[in-house]
């Protein structure tokens, strides 16, 4: 399996979402270093309105590959409050800095717990071995 | 599930790092790197791709000329020894069972490339439609089937055939073969292929496969040659506005609904499928196969509904943003009143309609 980065100041969902708390109390939600090398080449995004309310676990986005259309899965229930808005133009970012400008959406968490219950790095690590050894 | 068939190279693309995925009953690379990138190594060095999935049907025997006239839309008459053409295997009503490119190796000698999704169809369909005298045998197994497509191609090829040969690759003509002697063995090489680039198409024996890849690969690295997957295979050919046979040809697409009709001897006539046909064209076309370009964010793909003011009036057969291009493109079928040039409709994608246009193909121009 190629490497993939693991930031520790995330949290990460099972369908390969991180979560990360901004300053201003909002949480900040992109795809993992290990989605964007399976996806390859993102040349698609998109985005809900903000405002916006969806479950965990509900669609709120697409992302397309040149070969492949995937829903974006929402981590945690909650209200988008911000958008990348760059990645209408550029959405090769996701590929380029995942982790960072290649974010996707700002969220408000209806309930801390849901975000607590997410995995940290380590678990996510081990969460993606397991599944490749299938 | 069965489990996928292998080509010879199928430890050397893991070793590559591809992402491999199931084509048509085999393991093949989709992407080494990046379909992006891969897709512009071809349009702007070369590509080294292994379609050894693809099958190989030789045609023989006292009546072979009269069996392929008889099995192909072509015309096979005026093939010279050395010459390749496309073409067309048709069913009785006129659909397709396939498109193929045959070869002629002698002057009752003959090979049909063809896809590999149908090789068993096709082995059954062209032994129905034999004429008495002529044999076929399927020598897909054993044959390897490697491209090296893009600009740079003619000269890495050359490099593998000693001088002494005659013709080199670079001075074959485009749709002519022969064979040569490389260091991996004897290979057949055709300058043919599916992306819309120059480039050619090397036959050889399966086990010597590795041994010419990684030739070609070491010879082509410093140019820029790269190894590509059948994803940035797909991109190229819809660029090239080349069908695929399940996308936009199958067995009741006729190959004058698909545009194909200068692969089609429509005057000449004599093969299986012709009558049909022509009963078909004189009722009048139901749909003509277009191309065209978004002209709002959003990709189109295969199935997605092509609508007119609100009406679905055809459907994507194939469909993905074009590296080349920067913009969306896709095949599709619509009725004929509707695929005049410049014609805009829309593509239903999540049940938002999307402004598309139709346009000129091959949607860009030959590298």
């Amino acid at each position: 399996m190629p490497e993939f980065s693991l930031p520790d100041e995330n949290r990460y969902s099972q369908d390969d979402e991180w979560v990360r708390e901004s300053d201003d109390g909002l949480h900040r939600v992109g795809i993992t270093d290990y989605s964007q090398q399976q996806l390859g080449d993102v040349v698609f995004v998109e985005l809900p309105e903000p405002g916006s309310k969806f479950q965990a676990g509900q669609a709120f986005g697409v992302i397309e590959s040149v070969k492949a259309v995937s829903d974006l899965c929402m981590p945690v229930s909650g209200e988008i409050v911000e958008v990348n808005a760059e990645l209408e133009d550029a959405p090769e970012v996701v590929n380029e800095d995942c982790y960072a400008g290649g974010w996707l959406v700002g969220i408000r968490i209806d309930d801390a717990a849901q975000f607590a219950g997410l995995m940290d790095a380590k678990a996510y690590g081990e969460h993606v071995a397991s599944r490749s050894d299938d | 599930m069965t489990e996928s068939q292998r080509t010879p190279l199928y430890a050397r693309h893991v070793e590559l790092g591809a992402r491999m995925v199931d084509f048509a009953g085999f393991a093949m690379p989709v992407q080494y790197d990046s379909i992006k990138n891969e897709h512009r190594a071809v349009r702007e060095t070369a590509g080294l791709f292994d379609v050894s999935h693809m099958g190989q049907i030789h045609l023989s025997g006292q009546t072979a000329l009269e069996s392929a006239q008889r099995l192909l839309t072509c015309r096979v008459d005026s093939l010279e020894i050395g010459q390749v053409r496309y073409g067309l295997l048709c069913n009785s009503e006129g659909g397709c069972v396939d498109d193929v490119t045959v070869y002629r190796e002698g002057p009752s000698e003959f090979m049909f490339c063809v896809n590999a999704s149908n090789i068993e169809k096709d082995r059954d369909w062209i032994r129905d439609g034999l004429v008495p005298g002529s044999e076929i045998r399927d020598r897909s197994a054993e044959t390897g089937l490697l491209a090296i497509q893009g600009p740079k191609s003619a000269e890495l090829l050359d490099r593998l055939c000693p001088k002494s040969e005659e013709p080199n690759p670079s001075a074959l003509g485009r749709f002519r073969f022969s064979t040569y002697t490389t260091q991996a063995g004897p290979v057949l090489i055709s300058r043919t292929g599916y992306t819309g680039s120059d480039g050619f198409e090397i036959y050889l024996p399966a086990e010597a496969s590795r041994s010419l890849f990684d030739l070609l690969l070491e010879t082509g690295q410093a140019d820029g040659l790269e190894p590509a997957g059948l994803g940035a295979r797909d991109t190229l050919r819809l660029e090239a506005a080349l069908p695929l046979y399940g996308h936009e040809l199958d067995d009741t697409t006729s190959p004058l609904e698909a545009g194909l009709a200068r692969f089609v001897k429509r005057k000449q006539g004599g093969f299986i499928g012709h009558e049909a046909m022509e009963a078909r064209e004189k009722q009048g076309r139901s749909r003509q196969l277009v191309g065209f370009e978004l002209l709002e964010r959003g990709i189109a793909r295969a199935d997605y509904p092509i609508v007119s003011e609100d009406r679905q009036i055809g459907r994507v057969t194939s469909g993905a943003p074009s590296p080349s291009l920067g913009t969306a493109i896709g095949l599709g079928y619509v009725p004929p009143e509707n695929a005049a040039l410049g014609t805009e409709l829309a593509i239903a994608i999540r049940q938002k309609n999307v402004k598309a246009r139709i346009v000129t193909t091959p949607f860009s121009k030959k590298s």
